[in-house]
């Protein structure tokens, strides 16, 4: 039961520690395959080689100092923000389309914090035993035993923790020499510091608040309902069918068939109280959908579980929408997409998503920027000609060493002075910046408004960039 | 509980009455600020320990914190933690990774320097902030100059040669810009007519028979106008006499002149009083012979050098 706050007697309300039983059945299972795809994933993708001339042989790097992301065979720049800015948008309109759909299956099975939280009550399980010996450890004086097993599931999350940590700064400096440095105290302060905060957050979220940071930290699972529809499947108790006219009571002698339950008008809830031991955010999902449900579906399994056991069918805490059970006589429940908003979800999603593959297939091979300079906009040369200047900045995106040759397009081929560097060569991930010189008569000057200049890969004209640059004489207007 | 033990509670008085019935409350401050408080003033005399706090003798407590930082004599100093100590480290540590750079154009060639491109890269962004420190404030940020005053450094005119070496000897020893005041040793109507002459060879709408008369003028002893910028006109580049034949003007503001008649009293102007203004200070020893080797690479691709 929730009270309301004035009600309580402090304003800190001291946690009741949940000492989850362990549960077998398709979303057990379902939950563990992510886990062990997700950590497959994050802990050994920084070890994956992946050959490269300029860069440590990693797959995926986050050169910070290079000031660039290795992706495999992608490097990714800081002008590509706008990737990183459709990505979040897809993520975000993924995660309001799913949860339109299935309710919060990301909270339920994807989230770091439940996938960490699994892993750690999966640890206190294996050294601490089942459920009742939890239960017996917790209540039992401080005594060797308790000290021991206590204390080794502590260890042992820390140093699930400090992995966590390691792992995450593995993806920004090249794995094994880092290791090696880390534990020879050769790495970088920030590197410490980071492993140090990640290893006591995780620790701390995953091992000590745990369903305290679905509830009062994390702001998604407050918003979930502005999501939710009548039509959202979610985890619900079918409590038409498990209290029925009198209620659910235990299965005891007389009450252990349905057709003996139905004549007496009980439900078909024995009230075994196992989906409350599984659930690990500590809730009753038959006092109905609440926020705290992280939709994890281990009471479906393990009500399906008690209802083999006794030969009811199963479901009777199911995956259902909120408008199905209310009907007279609900349907088989099955995903309901047809609706304006899932739709339009799904519409951003798709869009967005061949706009992010669009842009990173067509992307260039160099980024240029050109700079009129404006102090001063012009020059009068000794015959009378007009000069004016440009900067032009290149930056090779590709992964090899390239040269460029800049030319121009509207304005006299022997216009344009580059100086030394008529074609200038850099090197991968790096800039150079050139000054161009551009002398036009006085007549020439007068109508020429602006002229392009281009940039092209040498042996690559198809990836030539043209842009447009103002040419200012004295007296014309802007 | 927290409202039962409000209830329970009498409001406490400071004892005072004043005017008979006049009373104050004595109300505890909340638990939330004494702690606050207690832990500004641990938090103070944390502060008083590391950094300097107290006026002490003619001298302060300086705190346990200390900069250590070498000066530019090359000496290491450490002081208690002050943020002109701190602004020195910086800028120890910042030409600290300037040396190399420094150090490779002390080692190149102009030519050298000009055709690396990770040296240019240096040039125009170390160029142009010591231009901005130094030079700006006559030649202007982009080194366009002031007619009147100043020359522009981006055109493709060189009051004393465009060279490397032209350029570094006049950021080395300064100029000096002169030319007397003809008014003292010429009657008007010959000023006129030299400045008819000289606005003829640069294109400008001018009296022709004057400009005739001052260009016998120009080339006679009386005014001798051509020791200086030759028999041609086009100046000498050295002593810095400018080109008067072509379409840069520095002293005679034509450009600005919307007349050819204003354009002509511009050039008369000059004439009459001369001018000794032309004054650029010396930067040798008041810059590094490395900086003012940077600066010259930097002027010569300012002009697009020669």
């Amino acid at each position: 039961m929730q009270t309301g706050l004035e009600d309580q007697l402090g304003l800190y309300q001291k946690r009741i520690p949940i000492l989850t039983r362990s549960v077998k059945g398709r979303f057990r299972r379902f939950k563990t395959s992510v886990l062990v795809l997700a950590y497959a994933i994050y802990f050994l993708l920084p070890w994956l080689p992946w050959s490269r001339l300029d860069a440590p042989a990693q797959a995926v790097l986050f050169d910070l100092p290079g000031r660039r992301f290795l992706l495999f065979g992608l490097t990714v720049y800081p002008q590509d923000v706008i990737w990183l800015a459709l990505l979040l948008f897809i993520a975000a309109i993924l995660l309001f389309f799913v949860t339109g759909l299935v309710g919060r299956a990301f909270c339920g099975y994807f989230c770091f914090q439940t996938l960490w939280t699994d892993f750690f009550i999966w640890i206190e399980h294996k050294v601490q035993g089942e459920r009742p010996a939890r239960v017996r450890l917790y209540r039992q004086p401080w005594n060797r035993e308790k000290l021991l097993k206590v204390g080794g599931t502590h260890a042992l999350w820390l140093l699930a923790s400090l992995w966590t940590g390691l792992t995450f700064i593995f993806y920004f400096a090249y794995a094994p020499q880092l290791l090696l440095d880390f534990f020879t105290g050769q790495a970088a302060a920030a590197a410490y510091i980071t492993v140090g905060i990640l290893t006591l957050s995780t620790y701390a979220a995953a091992g000590l608040m745990r369903e305290q940071i679905c509830t009062y930290v994390c702001p998604y699972g407050r918003f979930q309902s502005v999501m939710y529809e009548p039509e959202t499947l979610a985890v619900h108790y079918d409590a038409r069918r498990g209290e029925a006219a009198r209620g659910r009571a235990a299965a005891r002698a007389g009450q252990r068939t349905l057709a003996e339950r139905h004549e007496k008008g009980l439900g078909d809830c024995v009230d075994c109280g196992l989906c409350v031991q599984v659930c690990p955010v500590g809730i009753d999902i038959r006092d109905g959908l609440q926020y705290k449900c992280i939709s994890c579906g281990l009471c479906i399994d393990a009500c399906n579980t008690i209802m083999d056991s006794f030969s009811f069918p199963r479901g009777l805490i199911r995956y259902d929408s909120e408008k199905n059970l209310a009907l007279p006589a609900p349907a088989a429940p099955k995903v309901q997409w047809k609706r304006l908003k899932t739709i339009g979800y799904g519409v951003a999603l798709v869009l967005m998503i061949g706009y992010l593959g669009y842009s990173v297939a067509t992307r260039g091979s160099f980024d240029r920027a050109v700079n009129q300079i404006r102090q001063p906009l012009y020059v009068v040369l000794s015959n009378g000609d007009i000069r004016n200047r440009y900067q032009i900045r290149i930056t090779n995106k590709a992964a090899q060493e390239q040269t460029y040759v800049i030319s121009s397009r509207g304005i006299p081929a022997d216009a344009i002075d580059l100086g030394n560097f008529r074609e200038i060569t850099i090197k991968p991930g790096h800039s150079g910046l050139v000054q161009a010189s551009v002398r036009l008569s006085p007549d020439v000057a007068a109508r020429t408004q602006r002229f392009e200049l281009v940039i092209t890969p040498q042996g690559k004209p198809a990836e030539a960039n043209a842009e447009y640059v103002r040419f200012d004489a004295p007296g014309k207007r802007p | 509980m927290s409202e039962q033990k409000l209830q329970s509670q009498t409001v406490q008085t400071t004892g005072h009455a004043w005017d008979g019935d006049l009373q104050e409350y004595n109300n505890p401050l909340p638990v939330w600020w004494v702690y606050t408080f207690y832990a500004t003033v641990i938090f103070a005399i944390v502060y008083w320990t590391i950094y300097p706090s107290w006026p002490f003798g003619k001298g302060w407590i300086g705190g346990v914190s200390n900069i250590t930082y070498v000066n530019s004599e090359g000496e290491t100093r450490t002081h208690s933690w002050n943020t002109r100590a701190l602004l020195l480290e910086d800028m120890n540590k910042a030409a600290v990774a300037q040396k190399p750079y420094f150090d490779k154009v002390e080692a190149m060639s102009y030519d050298q320097i000009a055709k690396d491109p990770e040296m240019s890269g240096f040039i125009l962004s170390a160029g142009k902030s010591l231009f901005a420190e130094n030079c700006a404030a006559c030649h202007q940020a982009g080194g366009q100059g002031v007619i009147g005053f100043f020359p522009n450094l981006t055109d493709d005119d060189w009051l004393y040669g465009g060279s490397y070496e032209k350029v570094h000897e006049t950021l080395m020893g300064g100029r000096r810009g002169y030319m007397p005041a003809f008014s003292e040793v010429l009657n008007g109507e010959q000023i006129n007519q030299l400045a008819n002459y000289v606005a003829s060879l640069s294109g400008i709408a001018h009296d022709a028979p004057k400009a005739a008369a001052g260009d016998v003028l120009f080339h006679s002893e009386t005014a001798a106008c051509y020791y200086c910028h030759s028999n041609d006109a086009k100046g000498r580049q050295d002593i810095g006499a400018p080109n008067l034949t072509d379409n840069i003007w520095l002293w005679a503001d034509v450009p600005a002149a919307d007349t050819a008649v204003n354009k002509v009293a511009a050039i008369r102007g000059v004439i009459t009083n001369g001018l000794n203004k032309g004054v650029m200070p010396a930067w040798s020893g008041r810059l590094s012979p490395e900086q003012i080797k940077v600066l010259t690479v930097y002027v010569h691709e300012l002009g697009g050098g020669q």
